[in-house]
């Protein structure tokens, strides 16, 4: 039976640990053995640690025998990405920069999937310091797609979707700054979900741009990461920005909820745009199946949108240039063997430890920060931020959720957009904006292209509102089998 | 032409407090290397700074001593700049809205001598911010060590506006401001030790001009005395430069306290550009009323106004508030003693300032320690008051009450030290004494009163001391009349 473990879904594998059919540590083997087999050919793992999973693994079956059992996910494999503090563990953002640094520490999220019992399954691959939309820019190793392996698998949490889709991970753990759950996801056929500004701490979670970073979970199903969602959620007096409000049960919600009839939006603004017109397809008949089903689904407009990629570009790279400033060479970093002088270790240690993608956002930060060109780009950024918030807030005044497509185009082929940044900051053309609004918002699988990679539908919802969006989520895959479809590796 | 100086301050002064402001490992003094460290304070990834509330209560105060606004809402901005003693390669600070806003300093320009009292003026404030201190750096010949137990502590800065214009103001604006925070409990000021800083923003222009001259930013002044003399330095060299008809160009000047000369530092196109903007991880500040108020009824009687309370109940000279005033505990010492016989406040002010200070520093106790308690103070001047015992004799009963902690009539009692003689033998050493000198006697018959003296001398000589010199001088007197 341990054989196929790897594809069940968490909530099937909770009622199977609990009824003792099987143990973790059967289930640890599996996905461990899974890894082994694919991974070569995936690149979804930095490292992992079989002794240390199968020994979390072991204690989760001890406390399930002495009926002290943490709940669901007490024994269920979850990767996490390797931009999440875990002590003990190496955390390397997929930098050279941090290639060789182990955390001390536990992020606050994983501290709570430790109280939950979760077996943390390795380090996700990823871009490095979480920029990137393809996970091409890891300095680690290449990862790449499992639906097929000459593409990529989103990014920048493209390990944390490839190892969910591939079977190498029953769940994982992303972060979000501008789609980087969604897209992945989306590319690679799994459920991401991006959750409300506040709704998880971000302690532990090693910067990118603090004021857009989310953790969020990854699945196969909605169900899957509602479970993990319910684990991390909750405010954290270690986060000045987590959000003091209470946490529904949100797989609770899930049947709840069912059969509700949602009033859903589509943003024109997100149809209008050039996406490639084959990848449309499983979108609009998305949509068809709502109606079907008696929503409403009406047209509304977020006027602002076409100023979100600046808006992002200008805010993220600005938080990324002193985010990353700390690393520097000085401590716990890379650090070069030859220089001068205090200044000269600065910069041959940064030349060295970071790659293009992560100096290009920090040249482009600290230019907008500049004295003389605050007030014209950052400033202004802030504003039309609040702009595209007000946007969302008044299409929640009609709707309870909006649907549209995660990334205008199916994933691209690896180094095809390596050498053409913009076009590559244009495939988060649609998920950037949840994040300038602070919203949540998800990526569940709603079809394949022609030459069957796999296509996402977003649902962006209501703030500190998860449990509608995974509801209406929900009954989209419910009368659908994307769950169960695997690529064949 | 006559040229006028105009001086602005920046003071650095670190705030008491037993953790860092935006992490919850401890702060203090006398820990290993590293020790007051974890993920926030090291700057490790994904570490977030918190705001410590209790760390804001110390410049709160500060400001309300200082006749600051409390603004409702303040915020908090990066400040970015790579130096290693920063953990994070940027600076927690405040730049547009600070916790407190404007604000006076009350100073005291030297008087014509020291007994005499000098002007009084205030000085203008323009805001006072909170931001985390960095680590310390220690250099060896090819290497440097950093120790960030520093590092995140709260680190305030007063800053004056341009209203200064001598050495000797900016000297007095400091001894106010060191004053006030050890008043207020907020902080030691010892600059030896780094708690207090300061930089100075210097500008000379012609006498009658209102537009500031071009400004010299003053650097490594680390002592009260070194801001003093390193602005008087930079005033004169601003003068005579533009005396010669030369131009100051806006820079960065350092002071060299042994050379006694300012030497330039960097200039104005080198300064860093430190691409401030608010810190996304931290929540603007609010301040309500209560919190407002709970700190401002924990803020003493300060130093100046304790000095006017001080002329008008107890009638004291100034040459004893100026010693007793600028030490709070010193000054609740003798007010204690004082408010037992407020008619009695000036010889014991006398005492405290002469005789309690003389022994504490040559026993070199904290004045806690003294066995001297405010009580006897009051013994010693009763007794001195009543004739018991002379003015001389006081001082050697001091001394024996500052060893055992007795009362002066103890004291007076055990070394025997009362006249053991009645009124009546002192008219006969009055008597023998004047038989026994015949020349001062014909020197005082002859109008010399100072001759006197020689003979109240003789009589005490008889008397051991302990004969009351006003009574012998009205006897001598009497008999020789």
């Amino acid at each position: 039976m341990s054989d196929t473990l790897y594809y069940k879904s968490a909530s099937e594998l909770a009622a199977l640990l609990e009824k003792k059919e099987i143990s973790a540590v059967e289930l640890i083997q599996s996905i461990i053995n899974r890894t082994k087999a694919v991974d070569e050919r995936v690149g979804a793992f930095n490292s992992f640690d079989e002794v240390d999973a199968i020994a979390q693994a072991g204690a989760s079956d001890a406390r399930r025998s002495d009926g002290q059992s943490l709940g669901p996910l007490d024994g269920i494999p979850i990767g996490i990405k390797d931009v999440l503090a875990v002590t003990g563990q190496p955390l390397t953002c997929s930098s050279k920069m941090l290639e060789k640094f182990v955390s001390p520490y536990d992020a606050t999220c994983i501290e709570k999937l430790k109280a939950s019992g979760a077996v943390l399954w390795g380090r996700l691959n990823m871009d490095e310091f979480a920029m990137g939309s393809s996970t091409e820019n890891s300095a680690t190793k290449v990862c790449s797609n499992p639906w097929n392996l000459d593409h990529v698998p989103g990014g920048s949490s493209g390990g944390s979707a490839a190892a969910v889709a591939a079977g190498e991970a029953i769940v994982s753990l992303g972060s979000d700054t501008g789609g980087s759950i969604r897209q992945p996801a989306s590319h690679c056929g799994v459920v991401g979900l991006k959750p409300t500004y506040g709704r998880v701490s971000r302690y532990g979670l090693a910067a990118f741009a603090s004021s857009l970073d989310q953790v969020g979970p990854m699945g196969r199903s909605v169900t899957d990461v509602a479970m993990v969602l319910q684990a991390i959620s909750g405010h954290d007096d270690r986060d000045s920005t987590s959000f003091k409000s209470e946490v529904a049960d949100y797989v609770k919600a899930l049947s709840d909820n069912a059969g509700k009839k949602w009033t859903l939006g589509l943003p024109k603004e997100y149809f209008d745009t050039a996406s490639d017109a084959a990848s449309m397809e499983p979108v609009l008949k998305a949509i068809e199946f709502y109606k079907s089903i008696g929503c409403e689904v009406k047209e509304v407009s977020l006027p602002h949108t076409e100023y979100a990629v600046a808006t992002y570009y200008i805010v993220a790279t600005a938080e990324a240039s002193s985010n990353l400033a700390r690393y520097d060479g000085v401590r716990y970093t890379h650090r070069a063997e030859n220089y001068d002088d205090h200044i000269d270790l600065y910069f041959q240690s940064r030349a060295e430890g970071f790659g293009s993608e992560v100096k290009r956002r920090i040249m482009l930060g600290t230019y907008v920060l500049s004295s003389g060109y605050y007030d014209a780009y950052y400033l202004k950024a802030q504003k039309v931020r609040t702009l595209i918030r007000n946007d969302f807030m008044k299409a929640y005044e009609e709707v309870d959720a909006l649907i549209a497509p995660t990334s205008p185009q199916p994933a691209f082929k690896k180094g095809e957009k390596t050498s053409d940044p913009l076009s590559m900051y244009l495939s988060d053309i649609y998920t950037i904006s949840a994040n300038l609004a602070g919203i949540p918002a998800m990526s569940i699988p709603c079809g394949f292209s022609a030459d069957g990679l796999p296509i996402g539908l977003q649902i962006l919802g209501k703030p500190f509102m998860e449990e509608e969006l995974l509801s209406v989520g929900h009954a989209f895959e419910q009368a659908h089998d994307f769950t169960n479809q695997h690529p064949k590796l | 032409m006559e040229y006028e100086a105009v001086i602005g301050l920046e003071v650095h002064v670190q705030v008491k407090a037993d953790s860092k402001i935006f992490a919850r490992c401890g702060a203090g003094f006398g820990h290993g290397p590293n020790e007051l460290a974890d993920p926030v304070v090291l700057g490790l990834p994904g570490a977030l700074p918190v705001m410590n509330k209790k760390a804001l209560d110390g410049i709160i105060k500060a400001g309300l001593a200082l006749g600051c606004t409390i603004p409702d809402v303040s915020k908090w901005d990066r400040k970015n700049y790579f130096y290693p003693d920063s953990p994070n390669n940027y600076q927690i600070t405040q730049y547009d809205q600070p916790i407190c806003d404007g604000g006076e300093v009350e100073i005291e320009l030297p008087g014509a001598s020291r007994n005499i009292m000098g002007e009084h003026r205030k000085v203008k404030l323009t805001r006072i911010h909170l931001e985390n201190d960095v680590g310390k750096l220690t250099h060896f010949s090819s290497d440097s060590l950093v120790d960030y137990n520093r590092a995140g502590t709260s680190l305030m800065e007063i800053v004056s506006e341009p209203d200064m214009h001598s050495g000797e103001e900016a000297f007095a604006f400091l001894t106010s401001i060191r004053q006030i925070m050890v008043y207020c409990g907020i902080s030691d000021c010892d600059m030896e030790k780094g708690q207090m800083r300061a930089d100075a923003n210097i500008s000379v222009r012609p006498k009658g001009q209102k537009a500031l001259g071009e400004r010299i930013e003053l650097k490594n002044l680390n002592s009260i005395t070194g801001v003093k003399n390193g602005i008087e330095y930079e005033i004169r060299r601003q003068t005579s430069e533009l005396k010669k008809g030369r131009t100051i160009t806006q820079a960065t000047w350092r002071w060299d306290a042994e050379l006694g000369v300012t030497e330039e530092m960097r200039k104005k196109e080198n300064a860093h550009d430190y691409r401030y903007f608010p810190d996304p991880d931290l929540m603007p500040v609010r301040v309500d009323d209560e919190w407002r108020n709970r700190l401002r009824a924990e803020i003493p009687e300060l130093p100046y106004e304790k000095q006017r309370r001080y002329f008008e109940e107890f009638d004291l000279p100034y040459t004893i508030t100026s010693v007793i005033v600028p030490d709070r505990e010193l000054a609740e010492y003798f007010e204690e003693a004082a408010n037992l016989a407020p008619k009695k406040a000036q010889a014991i002010g006398n005492l405290v300032v002469n005789d309690l200070l003389r022994e504490v520093s040559e026993v070199g106790i904290a004045l806690s320690e003294s066995k001297i308690r405010p009580p006897h103070i009051l013994s010693l001047v009763e007794v001195v008051e009543k004739g018991t015992i002379t003015k001389n004799i006081a001082k050697e009963v001091f001394v024996e009450m500052f060893k055992s902690g007795e009362t002066a009539e103890e004291v007076i009692e055990r070394k025997g030290l009362k006249p053991d003689f009645d009124d009546s033998q002192v008219k006969t050493w009055c008597e023998e004494a004047i038989a026994e000198n015949p020349k001062p006697v014909e020197s005082f018959k002859a109008g010399n009163d100072k001759a006197l003296n020689s003979l109240k001398g003789q009589v005490m000589k008889k008397s051991r001391g302990k004969a009351n010199p006003q009574l012998v001088d009205g006897i001598i007197r009497d008999l020789l009349a």
